[in-house]
């Protein structure tokens, strides 16, 4: 038997490059002849722009130019488009360098070109830029209110789009059938992505040709090329090449189309000279988009026994100064239909209004409006347990789905494929020992001590989906996939894919499945991602899509490549195709395994064309473009322990257990890498991590001192499961997992420190908890005793 | 600006650079010297990406000027092991698939490397106190534990034998 790769935890395959040092980013490469820029952001939030004055900035030695709005808007650049439409949606001009006026702190208003880093940034800080301030306003709710200040003319009222799903009347006639309507008021508070490595981009122009080459930090090459070569700066897309090398991470903030890049093509154009530009992380806090940020009134319509009839939600979601890339889709559609959960609600209507603030724009973060959804969900049905005095997990194990009821059509929208949902609840309940843990926290409560456990059974959709369906969406994309399987002459193998690796090990796990596909040792097989010139277009990675599309598509075209290589084995075997069998890494006659082919033998073979099939192609090479038939449904179980202490308020994440369904494992290290990390991203929403603006629009969380991500010593290890329910309709079954952790801890979290302040009277409290917020809770009661005497 | 010139020792390697005073360590090393595996994250010494170890210690290497460390020896990530040579964090993160996008990768492994100099058995907790200079945002710095464990598993021995040579 040849050896199999699939379900192996290999080590990976990039690994020896980033262990050393040699990995290949994008503020690595330097090119002969290379310039930098240097962006001039706006300090308010809302300002007309009375005057530029970049004469003390030119006289500085190695100053080449200051470009400004203008400057893009005469050479006829146009504004940068929003990828999603929803109906009616009100749209903004966005243009990469902002003409008249800023819309948040960080909004560009002028660029310096410089011979080094350091003259560009000492010439930005002497670009005189006269503003006229303007009033703003930051939180959504606020910009919703009667009288707020007009952050567009073009959105009256600061409403982007007002977005509703469901049936109204039905939520209606379930809530008059309720025992108890159970209204909960949440803030899922808005976060800053944060991956390591900053932005950065490095344009090149070539005048001989008209052509283009951009290195740049993207989760997508292709979405870029079409939209800055096709609707922003008029390159045609086969003068524009896209390159995304090692990037370092990227959460979603790397999907979008930013100004600075555009910023870098006109400026490599306009100067003939290579330039570069990468972010200091103190401007990736006012330039990337950011997360959340949903401001929710929810209620759910239960009977006493812990029967959940109906959800009714309603949410505002800011989304910034500008809709950026994907933004309308992910408080909508993203985050409407997920709002089912894993629960037989009978009826839901959730209405979404978008707000326009003088913040920096929203768009998918890690998850992408399903973290939103089951925070909503998983809050709600805790809630629920605790105001009827049941156990929260109980009132989970009532409502589900069950297993003969999928294909299961919720009442927003979606159609969950598949699901068994009791069997990863089980195992989680077991690893963490939840009764006796039950019995701990009722004893230790009589010491004076806290732990909460918090329970998040959750369902997730990704696999970002079928294009038509899509499109009937709003998108403005494709979501299918593609794959190119190249066979050179020696049989050594390249995978092109158009998903594209940040972190998640596709250049293992995707050779791991060709591996087996075409019986062949891993080590002859190559993944390439993130190049526009040499890979078929192809959509990227966000939302999950890698494994169940961009997976899907390379076993489609590994059939073709198996398909034409056994003709051409039947061939040299003077045997009809149907009778050959591959097998053990070789072609043969069925039954007669002495005589057989190997894979070079055909590649090669392939290439010579010398004794050859007269009906067949030479050439060893297949393409598939793999459309999915629907979005794919993780689930499973996470379970938190936190102890709050009473003295402090401090909230310690003590246990962390979690057991996910993401179909067939690939790789169970890779699989396991995402779980730990999008857990620690959700957890440090939960108790660490906020973007916090003041009311003039500054963002005072604005640097690694003064924005919580989690360290080492806030974590714990993790105690993982699995359970595997294939997907019924992609070709291996694939689900995703880059997002389930994020989607479910936050909820598991909060619910567990809620629950941890039970003997308080405490019922909601709002993320992220804090130790002040978390002690005043505690000490509520005393500190009203206090202001009545 | 004036440039002065400095002599540094880097990895093994010495070389006289003439730099603007102003020049972070961190930035001669990736721009005059090439060495691209020691990374910047943030610009207020917070996330660690730019650990390296100037005469033996970790230090933060956005948080010196390259001529403060004239005349000193400096190790990156490209000199504390190489493929078919890895130092044992190296071969620790690997096997225990201790980076996901590698960015905090280099500076991860050589505040590790300090740490292992200190404490050769650190418990989990002194590895999670030891590493909370550095940002991780990909594996929840679990398999990054569990990559130091294997590291110090691997080195113990060493030491001892080495330690055995020396007395």
């Amino acid at each position: 038997m040849t050896e199999k790769y699939f379900g192996k935890a290999m080590k990976r395959v990039e690994d020896p490059r980033f262990i050393t040092g040699a990995g290949n980013y994008t503020d690595d490469i330097s090119v002969l002849g290379m310039v930098h820029a240097a962006m001039v952001r706006s300090p308010y939030a809302h300002a007309t722009i009375k005057s530029i004055d970049s004469s003390a900035a030119l006289a500085l030695p190695g100053v080449l130019a200051v470009l400004v709005g203008k400057d893009l808007v005469d050479a006829g650049i146009n504004p940068i488009p929003t990828g999603w439409l929803l109906p009616d949606l009100k749209i903004s001009a966005h243009h990469a360098i902002q003409p008249h006026e800023v819309n948040h702190v960080g909004d560009i208003v002028a660029v310096v070109i410089a011979e080094s880093r350091a003259i560009a940034e000492d010439a930005v800080a002497i670009v005189e830029v006269e503003y006229e301030a303007l009033e703003c306003v930051v939180l959504g709710s606020a910009a919703l209110a009667e009288g707020a200040v007009q952050v567009h003319p073009e959105a009256p009222g600061n409403l982007a789009f007002d977005w509703a799903i469901g049936d109204a009347a039905a939520v209606d006639a379930e809530f008059a059938k309720a025992d108890r309507i159970v209204k909960l008021q949440l803030r899922n508070h808005r976060l800053v992505p944060n991956a390591i490595e900053t932005r950065a981009s490095l344009a090149e122009y070539r005048r001989a040709g008209d052509e283009y080459t951009l290195h740049t930090t993207s989760q997508n090459p292709h979405i870029h090329r079409v939209m800055l070569g096709a609707f922003i700066m008029g390159i045609p897309e086969h003068k524009l090449r896209i390159v995304s090398p090692d990037v370092g991470g990227g959460f979603g903030s790397k999907i979008f189309q930013y100004p600075e890049e555009v910023i870098c093509l006109f400026a490599a154009k306009r100067l003939n000279k290579p330039v570069k530009w990468t972010a200091r992380r103190s401007e990736a806090f006012i330039s990337d988009a950011q997360g959340r940020d949903h401001e929710t009134v929810a209620e759910a319509a239960v009977m006493n026994d812990g029967t959940l009839l109906a959800l009714r939600v309603d949410t505002i979601a800011n989304m910034g100064a500008y809709l950026t890339t994907f933004a309308p889709a992910v408080p909508t559609y993203l985050y409407g239909t997920l709002l089912n959960g894993t629960y037989k609600w009978k009826a839901i209507h959730a209405h979404v209004r978008g707000a326009y603030t003088n913040t920096v724009g929203v768009d998918a973060y890690r998850g992408a409006g399903r973290p939103e959804a089951t925070y909503v969900v998983e809050r709600m049905v805790s809630t629920v347990a605790l105001e009827l005095g049941l156990d929260p997990v109980d009132v989970r194990r009532k409502n589900f789905i069950q297993p003969s009821e999928f294909p299961y059509q919720t009442p927003v929208a979606l159609v969950y494929d598949s699901g068994n949902y009791e069997p990863a609840l089980d195992m989680a309940l077991e690893k963490l020992g939840y009764k006796d843990l039950r019995a701990k926290q009722a004893e230790m409560r009589k010491a004076g001590k806290y732990i909460g456990i918090g329970v998040s059974t959750y369902v997730e959709a990704c696999g970002l989906a079928p294009s038509a369906l899509v499109g009937q969406l709003g998108a403005q994309a494709g979501q299918w996939e593609s794959a190119l399987i190249r066979v050179a002459a020696s049989g050594k193998v390249e995978v092109l894919t158009g998903s594209h690796s940040h972190g998640q090990g596709h250049e293992t796990a995707f050779a791991q499945v060709v591996a087996d596909e075409l019986q062949i040792p891993v080590e002859d097989i190559a993944i390439v991602h993130g190049d526009t010139a040499r890979l078929p277009h192809g959509w990227g990675s966000y939302g999950s899509r890698s494994a169940p599309v961009g997976v899907s598509a390379i076993k489609m075209a590994a059939n073709k490549i198996n398909d034409k290589a056994k003709r051409i084995a039947a061939h040299l075997l003077e045997a009809a195709p149907e009778d050959v069998v591959h097998e053990n890494g070789v072609f043969h006659v069925a039954g007669v395994p002495e005589a057989s082919k190997s894979f070079f033998d055909v590649s090669l073979m392939a290439h010579l064309a010398h004794n050859y099939p007269a009906d067949l192609e030479p050439g060893l090479e297949a393409t598939h473009f793999y459309d999915p038939k629907n979005f794919v449904y993780p689930f499973g179980t996470h379970l938190a322990v936190v102890e709050v202490d009473g003295a402090t308020g401090k909230t310690k994440l003590i246990r962390y257990v979690c057991v996910d369904d993401c179909g067939p494992i690939i790789n169970p290290l890779i699989v396991e890498g995402q779980v730990h990390g999008g857990v620690a991203q959700g957890m440090g929403q939960a108790l660490l991590e906020n973007a916090v603006y003041d009311e003039s629009g500054n963002m005072t969380s604005g640097t690694y001192m003064d924005y919580a991500m989690p360290r080492a010593d806030d974590m714990v290890q993790l105690e993982i499961g699995h359970t595997v329910t294939p997907s019924p309709h992609n070709p291996l079954g694939l689900k995703g997992i880059g997002e389930s952790g994020t989607i479910s801890s936050t909820a598991a979290v909060a619910n567990a420190v809620i629950d941890a302040l039970a003997p308080f009277n405490v019922r909601h409290l709002d993320m992220p908890f804090t130790p002040e917020k978390v002690w005043r809770a505690m000490h509520s009661a005393k500190l009203a005793e206090a202001a009545d005497d | 600006m004036a440039k002065v010139p400095i002599t540094l020792t880097v990895n093994g390697q010495t070389t006289t650079k003439d730099v603007e005073p102003r020049t972070l360590l961190v930035h001669h090393l990736r721009e005059a010297l090439y060495l691209t595996g020691t990374h910047v994250g943030c610009d207020t010494s917070q996330c660690g990406a730019c650990t390296v170890h100037v005469d033996g210690e970790a230090v933060k290497s956005c948080t010196m000027f390259a001529v403060q460390v004239g005349g000193s020896s400096v190790t990156t990530i490209e000199g504390i092991g190489e493929i078919g040579h890895l130092h044992p964090l190296q071969q620790g993160f690997w096997e225990m698939h201790g980076a996901q996008c590698g960015y905090c990768t280099p500076g991860m492994i050589m505040s590790a490397a300090d740490l292992l100099q200190h404490t050769p058995n650190p418990s989990e907790d002194q590895i999670r106190h030891g590493l909370e200079g550095n940002f991780c945002r990909c594996t929840g710095y679990h398999n990054i534990i569990r990559a130091v464990q294997h590291a110090a598993q691997h080195m113990s021995p060493q030491r001892e034998l080495a330690q055995a040579a020396d007395d």
